[in-house]
């Protein structure tokens, strides 16, 4: 039971908006020595942990280009092309990207859009640019909600997009698990299954799109 | 084979360069700061595999102190104003989507094209990390794209590389964190202590209540985690596998990918899932660090009842 000491210690940790990064170190110390490793076993094991996923870091590779051409004014380009094409309001618009990123996903293309490369560069300025060219400049509040709509709309797309594709990740690990538990399941099956979510969130996320725009636009005034 | 570690010795060259340049950045009043965080991401990635397991425990060690004794700053390199990027906007036009949109061409090229290839008998790519290889590949091209058709200066995709990245911050090297307190979590047993104490204490002798604690665990469990993966396991082998498929006869690829799902609206409430939820809001740089995961629980919430109900109907 005392290992869940370092669940809790993540849990407040966040809650009270210390920094991550000593959240989680302060964290793996409670768990391992709870579970009765001394420090520099459970340093050894961070370490080590961190180490072999390092992967993960090695995706910021994009931030160069990103950075030159924002450097050269794309983000203002996405924001003046949006509103060149008066009928697009954000709302289609991010549905129109969640369309997009929940396909491609489901081809197995996930890395061909994502938080640094699409949505900072042109997907949140063309979002804002699409609500200012209907309603006039945007306030902070605003401006933020909708940079945050265009982030989630692009994990929801993603997350309920990938697992249709039968080579990802956790549907290899779906099949891993089930064969050690003497079962055998056909990836496509699993991949098949995840169609009905897929539809069931993008009808939700959708909706909350187009209530999004309305609200927007309410807010702006007649 | 071109493998993983060609992709690490160039992100090692990379943070190598923003640690100099963090260095040598007179704006930031925190610059040694700076400087020393980036050395020390740049060491994990050229020599990780050669500090031994507690040498890298002290390289996050020094991470974390940085980061949390407010020894960061941001950098201000020298960038164009947001006149002269209306300015340049108006000139370029279309063609400033030319970079920014070569990334993702060339990753779908790597993934579809390269990464099939075989050069006597051995593939190009190793196929397990074909995806990140394209993309670092990607971004060496975007970066030649960008600066011969948008003729900008040569220091620039690292001075600006570095803007973003200081941007990001501490941020940046969460996601790498979480991943490691998770491989302590499993070491410690911490995700079948939990996975007991809800198969326990909860009856589950009607089938919906059988199906609820199973897509609400897997959300629950997720969000205490940070990742589905973690949550799959535990939660499966507790619930859906004895109780789910055993008991009611459910079918198991029905189970396993809506279960898995349930855990995916997990994942968008979690703010340990921070490559997801955390780094875009500093990328956007948005004030309130939880403002992406804001956005995003009215859509997880249903989508978790849909996902429920969608079990129920379908497995049985």
């Amino acid at each position: 039971m005392l290992t869940l000491l370092g669940v809790a210690a993540v849990v407040v940790g966040f809650a009270v908006r210390l920094n991550p990064l000593l959240v989680v170190v302060i964290a793996a110390f409670v768990t391992g020595l709870a579970a009765g490793l001394s420090p520099v076993e459970v340093l050894e094991a961070f370490g080590r942990a961190f180490n072999e996923n390092r992967f993960v870091s090695a995706a910021y590779l994009v931030l160069p280009v990103i950075g030159v051409v924002e450097r050269a004014g794309l983000q203002e380009r996405a924001r003046t092309l949006i509103a060149r094409f008066r009928g697009v309001s954000v709302g289609p618009f991010l549905i129109g990207y969640l369309a997009f990123r929940q396909i491609t996903s489901a081809l197995g293309l996930t890395s061909i859009a994502g938080h640094a490369q699409s949505i900072r560069p042109m997907v949140a300025p063309m979002a804002e640019g699409a609500v200012e060219a209907r309603t006039g400049p945007l306030d902070d509040d605003a401006r933020q909600q909708t940079r945050a709509m265009a982030s989630a709309t692009d994990n929801i797309g993603l997350f309920f997009g990938e697992d249709i594709f039968i080579a990802i990740g956790s549907i290899l690990l779906m099949v891993g698990f089930l064969a050690t538990s003497g079962i055998t399941v056909d990836p496509i099956h699993l991949s098949v299954w995840a169609i009905p979510t897929a539809i069931v969130a993008f009808v939700i996320h959708a909706a909350r799109l187009i209530l999004f725009d309305r609200r927007l636009r309410r807010r702006a005034g007649p | 084979m071109i493998k993983l570690g060609a992709v690490y010795v160039l992100a090692g060259l990379v943070f190598a360069a923003f640690a100099v340049l963090s260095a040598l950045d007179r704006n930031n009043g925190k610059r040694f700061g700076n400087a020393l965080f980036w050395a020390l991401v740049s060491l994990s990635f050229l020599a990780g595999d050669h500090l031994g397991d507690l040498g890298n425990g002290v390289l996050v060690l020094g991470l974390a102190a940085i980061a949390g004794f407010g020894m960061l700053g941001r950098g201000q390199p020298a960038t164009t104003s947001p006149e002269e990027r209306r300015a340049l906007a108006e000139r370029f036009g279309e063609k400033l989507f030319v970079p920014a949109l070569t990334l993702p061409v060339v990753v779908a090229f790597g993934v579809l094209v390269l990464k099939p290839i075989e050069l006597g008998g051995q593939p190009l790519l190793d196929p397990k990390q074909a995806t990140l290889l394209s993309l670092a590949l990607a971004a060496i091209v975007a970066v030649a794209v960008a600066l011969i058709l948008l003729r900008q200066p040569p220091m620039s995709p690292l001075q600006e590389g570095r803007r973003l990245m200081d941007t990001v911050g501490w941020a940046a090297l969460l996601p790498q964190m979480l991943a490691a307190l998770g491989a302590v979590f499993a070491l410690a047993g911490v995700g079948e202590l939990i996975g007991q104490l809800v198969t326990d204490w909860i009856p589950m002798d009607a089938r919906l209540t059988a199906v609820a604690v199973y897509c609400l665990g897997m959300a629950g469990f997720t969000i205490i985690m940070g990742n589905a993966f973690a949550a799959f396991p535990v939660m499966t082998a507790g619930i859906g596998l004895p109780i789910l498929i055993g008991q009611f006869g459910g079918d198991p690829a029905v189970v396993c990918s809506i279960g898995m799902l349930s855990g995916f609206c997990g994942t968008l409430m979690t703010p340990l899932a921070a490559n997801f939820n955390l780094v875009p809001a500093a990328l956007l740089e948005l004030p309130d660090r939880y403002a992406v995961i804001k956005a995003q629980i009215p859509t997880a919430l249903p989508l978790l009842v849909g996902n429920l109900v969608l079990m129920y109907v379908l497995a049985f």
